[in-house]
């Protein structure tokens, strides 16, 4: 299995739909080696698959052992799973690690997932927020300094690893089959909670779509940042009206009340430290992606919307 | 049926529901926009405002057909009134001009956003939160933008100051020369006495976070507005001195002082 031909690529965070997805889409070209910190996931009898911490010594092992050619790094855990420090040792920490070998083991093509949560949602943030903006998320709460501080990271190494060719990815909001971040578990829920009196624009990428850029961006090699997002918006509540589901409005001023009632009742599903992205919008400009790579989204939002719809039908 | 739909079936008539559909306006497959622009909406806001238009300030435009049909542009008027009614106004008539109609988008004030209903309401209706990369992608994307350069000097000016324009701010023009937009003078009359302040709160509004607090009469006076629009003026691009930016300002300030000076010498009685 060493001795295949095909170039090689580690892909972390197996265990994620995402990351399925882009197995799926690269595993006839590619020979996959899949890892994830939080489980062991089988694939197939053909992708050795790995659950291991990045920052234990036996994760250099996988580099010495597959000799990759290049690093899809989807692997994040996400600001709902785990504590902050967890979070901050697996995220940051973690991707430090796999930067450092990628370097070490000549590796020649880096993929690192970030999120549209980096920019921040803030009262004064203009539309079409581009990649040049400042991330002001770590302003706003300590529990998404883990996301921005993975971005200033791979942003270090971008410049300081010129050979690393590393493509920063900030998508916005992952929705669709198998998704299990904040945003599909509202999609998903009969009852979703909304800040009274706020519904914000906001941008939604089917999963297949996501999969499809990320596998774009591996195969034409332009290094850099990019916002990931389709030339369409919606509010966040019509679009949960969309999805079927029954909006149940929270006080929202003055802002500690709605913090307050979601602690109190511990509701997970809307958490605290995102609150302000139920608020304000935070719309990203993904044309440069979409004119660089020649990327179009080929699920539009109705069909997004159907799906989670008819999944509710179903239960 | 939707409340939206059947809001819309109930209030937007079918011939200014042709005269909106007339409008081009780059939309998502939802009908929003970036900036939180929602067509539905607008059409019902569009129909309830023709009686405030008509009927309550008995609007009238003079230099509408000025305004370009396409590209960027950008509408600077002077500013007034406490509320932003002059805006609406303004929005309401391009949308409701016979020939090639358009939709202008309102920039406003940056606390807008932080009220409930308000700030969204105010989105979906088409304004947008006051910032320069806004009203750059704006222009970037062949819009038409109403400007009112004064800000909150404006709108907060006292009666006592009625029609004094107040100190011009010169990100317009840079934006102007940057896209290329045609700029179209505006002088409005009328909004100046539909809330007519006497002082400004200053303490409570610091309190409050909001930018002046006035003291007036809580009625809205139906004032005659007029709107006179200027001739279309382009200003080239390319590496100008911020003396020469302010120097164009003054020119567009001027023509805007003489529109207003038109609107007050036309106008035989304020209501």
């Amino acid at each position: 299995m060493i001795k295949n031909k095909k170039p090689k690529i580690l892909v972390t965070g197996a265990a994620g739909a995402l990351a399925q997805q882009v197995i799926n889409r690269l595993r006839n070209d590619y020979q996959i080696v899949a890892v994830d910190f939080r489980k062991q996931t089988y694939l197939s009898d053909d992708i050795p698959s790995y659950q291991i911490n990045f920052n234990k010594r036996v994760f250099e092992d996988l580099f010495r052992k597959f000799e990759f050619d290049g690093v899809i790094h989807l692997g994040r855990i996400t600001s709902s799973e785990e504590t902050r420090m967890r979070r901050y040792n697996a995220n940051v920490l973690g991707t430090q690690k796999l930067l450092e070998l990628s370097h070490k083991y000549n590796i020649k093509r880096v993929i690192v997932l970030s999120t549209y949560h980096v920019y921040g949602a803030n009262a004064y943030n203009p539309a079409l927020i581009d990649e040049t903006a400042p991330l002001k998320a770590a302003e706003l709460t300590m529990d998404l300094i883990d996301s921005v501080e993975l971005e200033n990271l791979a942003n270090i190494y971008l410049w300081k690893y010129r050979d690393l060719n590393i493509t920063i990815l900030r998508p916005c909001n992952i929705v669709g089959p198998g998704v299990q971040n904040t945003m599909s578990s509202l999609l998903s829920s009969k009852h979703a909670p909304v800040l009274a009196g706020f519904s914000p624009v906001m941008q939604f990428i089917h999963i297949d779509d996501m999969a499809d850029a990320i596998v774009l961006s591996y195969e034409k090699n332009k290094s850099g940042i990019y916002n990931v997002a389709p030339e369409d918006w919606v509010s966040y509540q019509e679009a949960l009206a969309l999805s079927g589901c029954t909006r149940v409005p929270l006080p929202s001023i003055p802002p500690a009340l709605p913090k307050f009632i979601t602690k109190v009742l511990g509701l997970n599903i809307f958490p605290q430290f995102l609150l302000n992205y139920f608020k304000y919008p935070v719309v990203i400009d993904g044309r440069s992606f979409n004119q660089t790579f020649g990327f179009k989204v080929k699920r539009p939002l109705k069909e997004i919307f159907r799906f989670y719809r008819e999944m509710k039908r179903h239960d | 049926m939707s409340l939206k739909s059947y809001l819309k079936e109930k209030i937007v008539s079918k011939e200014f529901d042709a005269q909106l559909k007339k409008i081009q306006k780059p939309v998502g497959s939802l009908g929003y926009d970036p900036w939180g622009f929602n067509a539905e909406t607008h059409k019902i806001v569009l129909s309830l405002y023709s009686g405030i238009y008509n009927k309550y300030f008995r609007v009238k435009t003079d230099g509408i057909e000025n305004v370009p049909a396409k590209g960027p542009v950008l509408i600077i008027g002077n500013h007034s009134g406490q509320l932003p009614i002059d805006g609406t106004l303004v929005g309401y008539a391009l949308a409701a001009r016979k020939n090639e109609p358009r939709m202008a988008r309102a920039m406003i004030e940056r606390f807008f956003p932080t009220i409930p209903f308000l700030g969204n309401f105010l989105n979906q209706t088409g304004a947008v939160l006051g910032d320069p990369v806004n009203c750059a992608k704006m222009l970037e994307n062949h819009e038409a933008v109403i400007v009112f350069p004064e800000g909150i000097r404006g709108s907060g000016k006292l009666y006592k100051d009625r029609y004094q324009l107040k100190r011009f701010g010169n990100g317009f023009m840079h934006l102007a020369m940057k896209y290329d937009a045609t700029i179209i003078p505006l002088g409005i009359v009328g909004c100046e006495e539909t809330i007519p302040a006497i002082a400004n709160i200053k303490p409570l509004a610091k309190i409050l976070g909001i930018p002046y607090v006035p003291i007036a009469l809580p009625v809205i006076f139906p004032a005659k507005v007029r709107l006179n629009f200027g001739k279309p003026m382009k200003f080239e691009g390319g590496d100008v001195r911020e003396e020469e930016v302010t120097r164009r300002v003054e020119q567009v300030k001027s023509v805007i002082n003489d529109l207003i000076d038109k609107g007050l010498s036309e106008r035989k009685r304020l209501f």
